[in-house]
């Protein structure tokens, strides 16, 4: 630490060349985040899924219903602890691009199976209290501005007409990663107002006692339906999810490919740097050994330095993507989970040291083998 | 300005000091070839929806339903939109309408190995003279009433048992695959068409509703009198759309998604890429500012200097383009699928790299070269020549 001024120097001395390389290191911490930021998004539901938690929906295919009887069947099954449904309203306020998901739900057990959801009592009781009430979630709430006691018109593509609802209250996720997008209202009021499909849900969520027994509840579930004219397929709600995630598949994969391109890029732009700089310096490090450095300290003060620039870098980086993603999903509406977790902003902050330090290495290699008389011949 | 600087001693300096110089390139190429890639998915993916609807068609869905998933048409509500005058009819007098039940159902995936929700399209035989641009490639198309299938070349490639002759299981029949589509690349080589009314069937759904009705006009012209005509009848609400119009529209979500991520990164990128180059020309300018000083003391003006130092980035950043095309070349034509969120099912379309797009990939090396060039070579052009030259 004795020679942090030296390093400071060395650093403060070249001030275009220091700005570039840490903007180097900057930018691709933040294409780091953006690209941890993209990934998280393109999983959603898959890292915000309760293990405990199965999804069981109609074997055929996702677009078609189970009879709402189904509940009181699944409830009997062992292992069971309860049992909630939803139904894909597949609604649009105002406009096509206006898209958040809307579920109409069975209000009695919503709560219990979804424990990640927080709605204040007051706003949860008035919401149960009125049958044109539906609870939404904060991330929606605040993109278009919708507040408690508004009426919102919503035009059902699937069921037809504009349906009017009064928001009774606002959802919030306990974790940051749980989805605020979404929108719901009674299930009672769906099966009022349809016109066909009547005694007909979307999906069931079933909570099991134990992460342990999901497996076996799921076999059961789907045993006990089998043969019927509607039969399920139950599986947790993790594999639910990731079954959707593998759909996305290769456009997931390219972007992250590039990560790892532009990381290889950086390396040789900042080992080029550093390699230049120690190669400008070589009569001063002859210098150095002269009045008694060693060539070890010699090898640790390049390191330092290039490990300065890093970290220097790297925390500029990743507070800049840390910002840009607190302001939300760059794309309108399709990626909902659009956030830097502090795990993968550490992660961020430890390959930018370790790129620094293999920068580094080779020229302070070649710094600490320098061979003083040769290096101040040249001179 | 004096005399300009010859393009030799240009090209010269370049190749003396070609390791930076190879640093600077690859970092440009990297930055052109993400840029060309992500547009590249973007354009095919598009080109894939739009070129399915073809501008002689219209299409006709309950008002209100954005996709046809969404959408129900009555078997009556078909006969009346036949009978409209605007609809061409075939050579054997019937109206050229297509009554189509569209169904998503899981598949198995082969790349991932998992399930993935493939489209399944009701049909009848018409539909084949209403969608000019899909014919039958191998096998036979499928008879009406039968648990036969038909499915696009893509959807066979992708999927597991739908090779001509396979016999796949879902909705709770086993199907024969009697033949295989050709629908030249677009969303219907993703698709997999059935009977009409055997999938209705199958979906437990009334077997006298479509999901939509595709019709052939009889002049592309007369899309507004038939939309009118619809819109007038009092039996009818229904919306109608140009089919081009509507595939165009069901592209928008996820091309959207491609472009804003395609930008986000290849502008992230291309802000370190600026500093690469910026980096290489500042290195170049200091390391020879004897040599600047000389060529100015020799009577060549800052402007000339200047010019020669933006020449050396922009060629730099030229090559750079070059090659991030010619590394981005190899991804045109291949064929990747994924989840359209506006159909909900996996769509397969082809990468597509055309020149228009090389173009920009190149117009946007130079940009990144310009930028990354102007900083170091105003400052090559303010060196003071005495001082420059004092300093051996």
């Amino acid at each position: 630490m004795k020679f942090a001024r030296l390093i400071w120097a060395n650093m403060a001395r070249g001030k275009v060349r220091t700005t570039l390389t840490i903007g180097s290191y900057a930018v691709a911490l933040f294409l780091f985040g953006l690209l941890g930021a993209i990934q998280t998004a393109f999983n959603q539901g898959v890292e915000v899924a309760g293990a405990d938690r199965l999804v069981a929906r109609n074997k055929i295919s996702l677009i078609m219903p189970l009879p709402v009887s189904y509940k009181e069947r699944i409830l009997q099954l062992p292992g069971v602890k309860c049992v909630t449904y939803a139904t894909w309203f597949g609604g649009k306020y105002q406009d096509d691009k206006n898209f958040f998901p809307q579920f109409a739900i069975d209000t009695g057990t919503w709560l219990e199976t979804y424990p990640e959801y927080e709605v204040p009592a007051a706003e949860w009781s008035a919401f149960l209290a009125d049958r044109e009430g539906c609870v939404i979630g904060r991330g929606t709430a605040e993109k278009y501005g919708f507040k408690v006691g508004d009426r919102v018109p919503i035009i059902a593509t699937i069921f037809g007409g504009v349906w009017e609802f009064n928001v009774d209250g606002i959802y919030t996720g306990r974790r940051q990663e749980d989805d605020v997008t979404q929108f719901w209202f009674h299930g009672a009021y769906l099966e009022e107002r349809r016109q066909w499909g009547k005694g007909m849900v979307g999906w069931y969520i079933v909570k099991v006692d134990s992460p342990d027994r999901a497996v076996s509840v799921s076999k059961a579930i789907d045993r006990r339906f089998a043969n019927s004219s509607w039969e399920t397929k139950t599986e947790t709600e993790s594999a639910f999810a990731s079954g959707f995630v593998k759909q996305m598949g290769n456009i997931k994969l390219l972007i992250l490919v590039i990560g790892g391109v532009v990381f290889f890029t950086l390396l040789l732009v900042t080992g080029n740097t550093m390699a230049m700089s120690v190669r400008e310096r070589t009569g001063e490090i002859a210098v150095l050994k002269t009045i008694g450095f060693s060539g070890r300290t010699v090898l640790w003060l390049v390191l330092a330095e290039s490990l300065a620039y890093a970290a220097q870098g790297g925390i500029i980086g990743l507070a800049a993507v840390k910002l840009y993603t607190l302001r939300g999903d760059p794309t309108g509406g399709m990626l909902p989970l659009f956030y830097l977790s502090g795990g993968r902003m550490a992660l961020g902050l430890a390959v930018a040291l370790l790129l620094g330090a293999a920068a580094g290495v080779i020229p302070a290699a070649l710094a600490m083998r320098l061979r003083i008389v040769e290096a101040l011949r040249r001179v | 300005m004096g005399p300009a600087i010859p393009i030799p001693y240009t090209l010269r300096s370049l190749r003396s000091r070609w390791r930076s110089n190879l640093v600077a390139v690859a970092g440009i190429a990297g930055v052109v070839a993400v840029f060309i890639a992500m547009l590249a998915m973007a354009k095919g993916f598009q080109a894939t929806l739009v070129e399915s609807g073809s501008p002689k068609n219209a299409i006709i869905m309950r008002g209100g339903a954005s996709t046809e998933m969404e959408s129900v048409v009555t078997k009556e509500e078909l006969r009346v939109i036949s009978d409209a005058p605007q609809v061409a009819r075939d050579a054997k007098n019937r109206a050229m309408a297509s009554g189509e039940v569209v169904v998503i159902t899981a598949f198995k995936h082969k790349a991932s190995g998992s399930d993935a929700l493939g489209q399944v399209r009701g049909v009848t035989p018409m539909a084949l003279e209403v969608h000019d641009g899909v014919r039958v490639a191998l096998g036979r198309f499928l008879n009406p009433g039968t648990a036969e299938l038909v499915a696009g070349r893509n959807a066979s490639e992708m999927y597991e048992g739908l090779k001509l002759g396979d016999r796949p299981r879902f909705g709770g029949l086993t199907w024969t695959v009697v033949g295989i589509l050709d629908a030249k690349g677009s969303a219907y080589d993703s698709e997999v068409w059935a009977d009409n009314a055997v999938l209705n069937q199958t979906y437990k759904r009334p077997l006298d509703i479509f999901s939509s009705v595709t019709v052939r006009l009889a002049e592309p012209s007369s899309l507004k009198s038939f939309k009118a005509a619809l819109a007038a009848d009092p039996r009818l609400t229904v919306s109608v759309q140009r089919e081009n119009e509507y595939y165009a529209s069901q592209s928008r979500m996820m091309t959207a998604l491609i472009k804003v991520l395609g930008f986000l990164v290849a502008g992230v990128m291309g802000v370190g890429a600026v500093f690469g180059a910026f980096n290489t020309m500042y290195l170049a300018v200091s390391a020879r500012s004897r040599e600047i000083a000389t060529l100015r003391a020799l009577g060549f003006g800052p402007a000339s200097v200047v010019a020669a130092f933006l020449l050396e980035s922009l060629l730099l950043a030229f090559a750079g383009g070059v090659v991030g095309c010619a590394a981005a070349m190899p991804l045109n034509g291949v064929t990747t699928s994924t989840l359209n969120f506006q159909s909900f099912s996996q769509i397969a379309f082809a990468f597509r790299i055309t020149p228009g797009l090389m173009a920009e990939g190149v117009a946007f090396a130079l940009f990144m070269g310009f930028w990354g060039g102007l900083l170091p070579s105003l400052r090559a052009a303010r060196l003071r020549v005495a001082q420059a030259l004092r300093e051996l």
